[in-house]
């Protein structure tokens, strides 16, 4: 199935006209005047709604199939927490109108950073960064601020484990850092000796993941935060993982200074294709003075927006207005509907979930990468055996996946372990869905060992057949030319 | 248990294939010390009827005030269509397409996006999205340091009548990589940027000029001029323009002789609701010979195993999971859901509805202008072209009239005074295609009531 | 086995450089890192005039899933590079390593330096270690 570019359905003249004033003609002067309209779509309301639509049908979600993409907590986004954020009155809030029209809406985002700091075990939350990327970016800038607001200008090196996101050295990059690898041991858990060698002087920092992007969770934790805090750095947690200890272990108390949550993991808002994030941050009591702005703060029964006059020696703001306010506010309904004793069920099925799946593949003749561990909320399968033995590698298997219906996991991350599949299956899927994955996973590894040119050429049953990436990046196609 | 699927029996047979006693078992490596013994701080569950009743109780405190504030978010009619296709399960509920096969109808949609937004800006390629305008700004400062390779100063001019708030996060975002901002005033009668400020500067080492049309003060900036000071003087021009806008005003692409060479803005006024500020999505489109320098995501057609066409992430060493620190950006998650509303509304509105809304949005700025303007002790900043908002200086403290005027249901513009402090007591207003005649009355009205 | 030619100097990330009679030296990247990068869509090459450092960064090479830096074995200045044929075919990186996918040509600075460069033996070793 296939559907054509909205372009080809494009028609001189035609136009959804109920949709728009049939105004006076505008008043500009020739200097300024557009010369040639812009090439968009001129297409009937029908034609535009049945094209969008059938576009929505060649993807994969997780309203229609198990999505269990590793890192990125792909849980079910109840549909209350989109029908009361798209409230009206919500949609209509302007960003800069005065807080006496706005004390509902600035309520909820009180209670918001009130939550996140009990679950996280913060002493201040700001909710301005707009993704995960952005609360990284803000922790890291906040770090480098609390150095400098001390005076100890060399510390301007961030550590970071082998196995993290992309986004961490991409960050310290960004921030004016320069980035110190440090590796992992065998059984998953960061090389503590290696750590001590890194520390030192220009130590600004160390952002880790807990649990590691490897699955398991960071054993030495507090040795590490004695560790860093001594040689005068402060930790930062990246929250890509924050669901598999929600309720369970706050941040706060493993000693990190610093952190950011995914509201589109943790917190159950959509991801949308690709966005929108939200990455919230919060900070222990070192860095209060450094949060980005705006914050919400409350005097006496009133709401306000905390600016610069209130938090001086703030990063700055990193959006335009408050961040992703809509995302917010799911996340906000979410927080209320989960509850004090929903909240600790998340980590606690998150993991069952996954050392269900973990145990019952390991059983099937899969290799995990860390054996020997308990999985967190998700965990690795290495298929570097099938690559040696068969020719049939991990993204050979993600591919044929789709096959039998269901989202591929992570492949070829994290980068050290070899053809790596990363499986988070989330605590919202039954167990049958957990099943039928496992049995498709069996049936996969009979079929690459009876005819692995059939999985090497998987998928077979969507839109489009495997795609020519190369081909893509040297003949760049990026917009569609008329004629 | 809300959201969570499994029955007594379910959990049994999980832990008997882990062979774990029990759930907490599942936890034993991390450390007691460690255990979070109460979540107080966190209330009891809401069922979804009472978390309903909850935020509409929110929602009605808020109420619906009558909005006549833009200053980078502004408000128009969206259809219905749109959001009723946006929040369906496949697009609201997919993620980033990593797997292009199960992904074609978002990659597809991003495809369309970008041809729309590179037509729309007269520009070359476009990116799929970046957080929001002011964020855009910063990246599109960073890519021309590493775009414009002769130029070791890494300093740009940015002009005073540029929304005050971008500076603010474009100065924020690149502080650890040294960048140098120079403010440039704008002339104090025409409220728009003069070559003069700009000769200054000339001779010198500068990486780019940034120049917002229409300018903070929603006048028209005579873009020509700029583009020609900065082809003629190496340095590259970012512009940053509200896309609406583009169906009446040139594109940056044919600006000047050479046109500019990265375009940013705020997409918010294509199908995207004011909500409080966010999600919006910052656009970002460029000249083909800048496309390795752009941040975020590409998307690219190509052909299949079996020769059909095909849609699929491209130009990827660009980015962080591949570039790591040395990446275009730290940039992952952006902004897809606010793109598939922008791309539907384009696309249900084409160029002659664009054109209508905005020409409708700059004739009843007017109207509100003239109808204010006729109460004693309010006036008019700046008499110059504009597109659909203007500067009113008011015979007193803004910010009283701003509260007066809410305590009366209506939200009566930006309070220019903190920033712009030698304009006075001044006020930026906004009336969009969805205000109507009777709305402006009403504001009237109201105005002179507080104005007696 | 990749090719690894006897006549060339190497260093342990990957390149090599020969020693042309006007005393230039060639720089570009070997058989056995083109093949472990995979098909190559993009390759940057250092501006002519450029002045390197010997083990910094100099070039880029770019396949669909990887990136990554190519390092000068010496110091010197850039007197040419291959941007005309690989801007276009970057291809000729993986096809012809030794030959048409060169990269860039230094005038040494300090022709001490290739003395510090791996033999095509010792680098052979190099490789045959990293496929473990």
């Amino acid at each position: 199935m296939q559907e054509p570019l909205i372009f080809t359905h494009s028609r001189t003249g035609r136009s959804a006209a109920g949709q728009y004033p049939q105004a006076a003609a505008a008043e500009v002067p020739e200097k300024f005047r557009r010369k040639r309209r812009a090439e968009l779509p001129e297409v009937s309301e029908l034609q535009a709604v049945r094209h969008f639509t059938r576009l929505s049908q060649l993807n994969f979600s997780i309203d229609t199939h198990f999505y269990p993409l590793g890192s990125c907590t792909m849980k079910y986004n109840p549909r209350a927490c989109n029908q009361f954020a798209m409230l009206p009155e919500f949609l209509g809030r302007h960003p800069l109108a005065p807080d006496s029209v706005s004390q509902g809406f600035l309520g909820c985002m009180f209670e918001l950073q009130e939550m996140l700091k009990e679950v996280t075990g913060m002493k201040g939350v700001s909710l301005t960064p707009m993704a995960g990327a952005q609360g990284e970016f803000a922790g890291v800038a906040m770090i480098r601020a609390y150095h400098r607001a001390r005076g100890d200008m060399e510390r301007t090196e961030i550590i970071v484990p082998d196995a993290a996101h992309g986004t961490n050295p991409a960050t310290a990059t960004m921030c004016g850092c320069t980035v110190v690898e440090i590796p992992s041991l065998p059984n998953g858990d960061t090389d503590v000796e290696a750590l001590k060698q890194a520390l030192g002087p220009r130590t600004a920092g160390i952002m880790l993941t807990n649990p590691s992007t490897l699955g398991v969770f960071e054993r030495r934790i507090q040795e590490i935060a004695k560790l860093v805090h001594e040689a005068g750095g402060l930790l930062y947690y990246d929250g890509a993982n924050l669901n598999a200890i929600l309720g369970k272990v706050r941040p706060g108390t493993m000693g990190f200074d610093v952190i950011h949550m995914n509201l589109h993991k943790t917190f159950s808002t959509p991801h949308g294709g690709g966005g929108p994030g939200s990455g919230a941050v919060g900070v222990g009591e070192r860095l209060l003075p450094f949060l980005p702005i705006p914050i919400v703060g409350k005097d006496g029964d009133r709401y306000r927006w905390l600016d610069a006059t209130d938090v001086p020696q703030t990063i700055g703001r990193l959006s335009a207005f408050m961040g992703n306010a809509g995302v917010l506010l799911r996340a906000y309904v979410y927080m209320r509907m989960l509850g004090r004793a929903g909240m600790q069920r998340v980590a606690e099925y998150a993991a069952l979930n996954a050392n269900y799946m973990l145990a019952r593949l390991k059983q099937a003749g899969f290799d995990a990468a860390y054996p020997d561990r308990r999985a967190s909320h998700e965990f690795i399968i290495t298929l570097k055996r099938q690559a040696k033995q068969l020719g049939v590698n991990a993204m050979d298997f993600a591919k044929r996946l789709l096959d039998h219906g269901f989202h591929a996991p992570t492949t070829y991350f994290p980068l050290l372990v070899p053809e790596c599949l990363l499986i988070e299956p989330t605590e919202t899927e039954a167990k049958e869905e957990l099943d039928a994955f496992i049995e498709a996973m069996v049936a996969i590894q009979r079929e690459a060992e009876q005819d692995p040119a059939k999985v090497k050429g998987a998928p077979y049953t969507l839109p489009v057949r495997r795609l020519d990436d190369v081909r893509a990046a040297k003949q760049l196609d990026l917009t569609y030319q008329r004629g | 248990m809300p959201f969570i699927p499994h029955t007594d029996n379910d959990v049994r047979e999980m832990l008997a294939a882990i062979g774990a006693p029990s759930i907490d078992a599942l936890f034993e490596e991390i450390p007691a010390a460690l255990r979070i013994k109460s979540l107080a701080g966190i209330p009891e569950a809401l069922t979804e009827m009472e978390v309903g009743r909850l935020m509409q109780q929110r929602a009605s405190r808020d109420g619906r005030p009558l909005n006549f504030l833009g200053a980078g978010a502004y408000e128009h009619h969206i259809p219905a269509a749109v959001w009723a296709i946006v929040t369906r399960g496949e697009f609201y509920s997919a993620y980033t397409p990593y797997q292009a096969e199960a992904s074609q109808g978002t990659l597809q949609l991003l495809y369309e996006y970008q041809t729309m937004m590179a037509s729309l800006t007269g520009m070359q390629v476009s990116n799929a999205s970046l957080y929001d305008g002011a964020s855009a700004l910063a990246e599109a400062c960073l890519m021309a340091v590493r775009a414009h390779r002769k130029s070791k100063s890494a300093r740009i001019l940015v002009p005073a009548a540029l929304n005050p708030t971008y500076v603010d996060v474009a100065r924020a975002i690149t502080e650890g990589q040294n960048l140098k901002f120079d403010v440039l005033p704008y002339d104090t009668k025409s409220g728009t940027q003069q070559a003069a400020a700009l000769d200054a500067y000339r001779g010198q080492d500068i990486t780019a000029v940034v120049v917002q049309q229409p300018n903070f003060f929603g006048l028209l900036e005579d873009v020509d001029a700029i583009a020609d000071w900065a082809a003629a003087n190496n340095a590259l021009l970012i512009a940053v323009v509200n896309p609406l806008s583009l169906a009446l005003l040139k594109p940056p692409g044919e600006w000047g002789t050479k046109g500019a060479d990265i375009v940013v803005g705020d997409g918010q006024p294509f199908g995207v609701p004011l909500s409080s500020g966010g999600p919006y999505f910052g656009f970002m489109t460029t000249r083909m010979e800048h496309v390795r320098q752009m941040p975020g995501r590409i998307i690219g057609r190509t052909v299949d195993l079996d020769g059909k066409p095909g849609f699929t992430l491209t130009l990827q060493a660009r980015e962080q999971h591949i570039r790591r620190s040395k990446a275009t950006s730290n940039i992952c998650t952006n902004q897809g859901l606010l793109v598939t509303a922008a791309t539907i509304h384009m696309s249900l509105l084409g160029s002659a509805g664009l054109e209508k809304v905005a020409a409708a949005s700059q004739t009843q700025t007017s109207a509100l202008v003239a109808a204010l303007t006729r109460i004693k002790g309010v006036k008019l900043a700046f008499s110059g072209p504009r597109f659909h908002e203007a500067v009113l200086q008011l015979d007193r403290k803004v910010s009283d009239v701003l509260e007066a005027l809410a305590k009366r249901g209506i939200v009566g513009g930006y309070d220019l005074s903190r920033q712009y402090p030698d304009l006075g007591n001044a006020l930026l207003v906004c009336a969009t295609e969805t205000r109507t005649d009777d709305d402006i009355a009403a504001y009237t009205a109201a105005m002179s009531e507080v104005m007696k | 086995m990749s090719s690894i030619p006897s006549n060339l100097k190497y260093l342990d990330s990957h390149e090599w450089a020969r020693v042309e009679s006007d005393g230039t030296v060639t720089i570009g990247i070997s058989d056995h890192a083109q093949g472990a990068l995979g098909d190559l869509v993009f390759v940057e090459v250092p501006e002519v005039g450029r002045a390197l450092t010997k083990g910094g960064a100099a070039a880029v090479v770019e396949s669909v899933k990887a990136a990554s830096d190519v390092y000068s074995p010496l110091s010197g200045e850039v007197i040419a590079n291959n941007s005309n044929a690989l801007s276009a075919t970057p291809e000729l990186v993986n096809s012809d390593p030794y030959g048409q996918g060169w990269l860039f040509k230094v005038k040494p600075s300090n022709s001490s330096e290739l003395g510090s460069l791996l033999d095509a033996k010792a680098y052979e070793k190099v490789v045959e270690e990293a496929g473990h």
